[in-house]
């Protein structure tokens, strides 16, 4: 029961840094991007290659900072594969969707992330192969923090924690800040009134794909340390990323990253009475409790 | 040549069904403009339906009920009609992305469900079901023949239906709706009632189809409903054109004959070592696919007819 606690705090630290990013696009660009799991992969995998490099290019960067199997080289390669995942993100935007949008199909947006989300899958999965890799081949044995109740943890899932809830803590102090987080909210406001006011729209869109990606890229990068990377990840995140947007409010940042939270805590301790075969129907659940109780999420608002 | 005729008819019998389930998907996305995620779970449903009702008793499994084949297909359709209503209730008020996101999670909630739930089949499926007329019509093409002129029936019978419901009133209901909401509501309709009676009505299709491809195999099993398969339908109905019921038959038959010729020429052609990624290959193919018609031809091969009033017309 501790255990499942602890653990779905874990998972809800990964699944919030994906679900921000989904949901301040959701929000701007007003369609339900079911490719953004895949940019989770996309900076898994991006990720994986930079480590590589950097531990060939020298060897005392491969070495692994204790107690943790987190080296160096991953360290330097988790900020390259967010500053990539970004930008991936931004050419998805300006091959596909932007020019979906132009054509002004709100709705073939959606089956047009869907695609992509395809496209994206595949070919990771025919350039990396089906198979599971993992950053480092060395076992991190968990530290049993108390035998009574039964507690394990892994330091890189201490490590993960921490590093989510510092990306988000600066994420939040650029919101409330800086003249761009101001930008932000009103273009998430009122886009017409934002753009009367000066703010550039599109330039304000690329932005937003730039922190999305940047995020899902941590939150893939997080996922692979705590568990494998393989081509489905996007596949297997997605549903429970929309449903921590769907719980905090399509459009609320903060409502994500608490949405984030909530799945991953309910998901776990669903373990409790659920066998694990289940898990994957647990956040289609979440997310027709909250459309029961509370539609619009925890802060979202009404729009139709 | 009679490999070849009967192949023919095989693919024939499998194209057909995928037309009516594309028909239903048309009726929801096409004429009503609502996005359905999840066809899979619909389609699945009235084949585990069909099967459940209709099959012969197995040890430890749900159902085997034996009832008349044509019953047990309707029940199959029942199933898919409740499925829909309970998720379009909840979501149809909501903005679209509501409906695209729930309909996507019940189709991993309802594939989750029958692969880890052991009275419904479990991993291995369900199987045990007797096809109708099989010990008049024996095993062999006769059965296969017969049984492609059913689902032909079955596929024109959608079609008309669907031709006179978009002609109908409440045809015109469905697309004054999709094109302006607060306009159809400013006249008294209500959307959201509207909406919901596609949905369930498009779905309640779509567990015909499933329910036609759980007879035609006779087996059904977690692997059957993948999220691939939701994908497809709506490729066909993309490359034929939504709004289109025509079209929506000829994409069907067109993609899933480039689905089953690119999958022969992988595992004819293609190196042993790629041939483990044939899947991968054909996901990448149909992404681009809808991908690209959505940029070039987002109208589909074969557009909708718009129907323009004579006082617009003149002008």
């Amino acid at each position: 029961m501790i255990q499942n606690l602890v653990d779905g705090v874990l998972v809800g630290s990964i699944l919030s840094l994906g679900a921000i990013g989904l949901t301040m696009a959701m929000h701007m660009l007003r369609f339900a991007n079911f490719s953004h799991a895949e940019l989770l992969s996309i900076g898994a995998y991006a990720a994986l290659v930079f480590d590589g490099l950097f531990g060939a290019i020298h060897p005392a960067l491969a070495q692994a900072i204790p107690p943790l199997s987190l080296t160096w080289s991953l360290t330097l390669a988790l900020l390259l594969s967010m500053a990539l995942t970004g930008l991936s993100a931004v050419a998805v935007d300006k091959l596909v969707f932007k020019r979906v949008r132009a054509k002004g199909g709100e709705l073939s947006m959606v089956f047009a992330s869907f695609g992509v989300a395809m496209i994206i899958r595949n070919i990771l999965g025919l350039i990396f192969g089906l198979n599971p890799k993992l950053y480092s081949q060395d076992i991190v044995f968990a530290i049993v923090v108390s035998r009574d109740p039964f507690l394990l943890i892994k330091p890189d899932q201490v490590f993960t924690l921490v590093a989510a809830l510092l990306i988000m803590f600066i994420l939040h102090l650029v919101l409330s800040r800086t003249t761009f987080g101001y930008s932000l909210r009103a273009v998430a406001e009122n886009p017409t009134l934002a753009q009367v006011s000066g703010i550039n729209l599109s330039r304000m869109i690329v932005l937003i794909w730039l922190i999305g990606g940047g995020l899902a890229a941590a939150a893939g990068v997080f996922y692979g340390l705590t568990n494998q990377i393989s081509p489905v990840l996007g596949r297997d995140l997605v549903l429970p990323i929309f449903a921590a947007t769907i719980v905090g409010g399509i459009g609320s940042i903060y409502g994500a990253v608490l949405g984030g939270f909530l799945v991953g805590l309910a998901s776990n301790l669903a373990l409790v009475i659920l066998p694990s075969g289940y898990s994957p129907a647990v956040p289609f659940l979440i997310i027709l409790a909250v459309l029961i109780l509370r539609p619009h999420g925890l802060f979202g608002e009404e729009r139709t | 040549m009679i490999g070849v005729i009967s192949y023919l008819v095989f693919f024939a019998t499998v194209a057909s069904i995928l037309s009516i389930a594309v028909l239903g998907l048309n009726l929801q996305w096409g004429n009503t403009g609502l996005f359905n995620g999840g066809v899979v779970a619909f389609f699945g449903a009235g084949a585990y339906g069909t099967l459940i009702l209709g099959g012969t008793p197995q040890a430890g499994q749900l159902g085997g009920f034996g009832l008349p084949y044509l019953l047990a297909l309707l029940g199959g359709m029942v199933c898919a009609g409740i499925v829909a209503w309970i998720v379009g209730l909840l979501t149809i008020r909501l903005r679209h992305d509501y409906l695209a996101i729930a309909t996507f999670g019940v189709a991993v909630a309802f594939e989750t469900l029958m692969r880890n739930t052991d009275a419904l089949g479990g991993a291995q499926g369900i199987r045990g079901f007797e096809r109708p007329l099989r010990e008049t019509l024996g095993n062999g093409f006769t059965y296969n023949l017969a049984f492609f002129a059913f689902v032909l029936i079955l596929l024109i019978a959608t079609y008309l239906f669907l031709e006179r419901l978009i002609q109908s009133p409440f045809g015109r209901l469905l697309r004054a709706i999709r094109e302006d909401e607060t306009a159809a509501q400013s006249l008294g309709k209500s959307p959201s009632r509207v909406r919901l009676t596609s949905f369930v009505a498009g779905s309640v299709i779509m567990g015909l189809a499933g329910g036609l491809y759980a007879t035609f195999y006779a087996f059904i099993s977690p692997q059957d409903v993948l999220p691939i398969l939701t994908f497809q339908i709506w490729a066909m109905l993309i490359v034929g054109g939504a709004g289109n019921n025509k079209g929506a038959v000829m994409g069907t038959f067109l993609i899933w004959a480039a689905w089953t010729a690119s999958g022969w020429a992988l595992s004819r052609f293609a190196p042993l070592e790629v041939q483990l990624y044939t899947g991968s290959i054909q996901f990448v193919l149909i992404g681009f696919v809808i991908v690209g018609m959505l940029l070039w031809r987002p109208q589909g091969l074969f557009p909708e007819k718009l129907v323009v009033s004579q006082s617009a017309k003149n002008k």
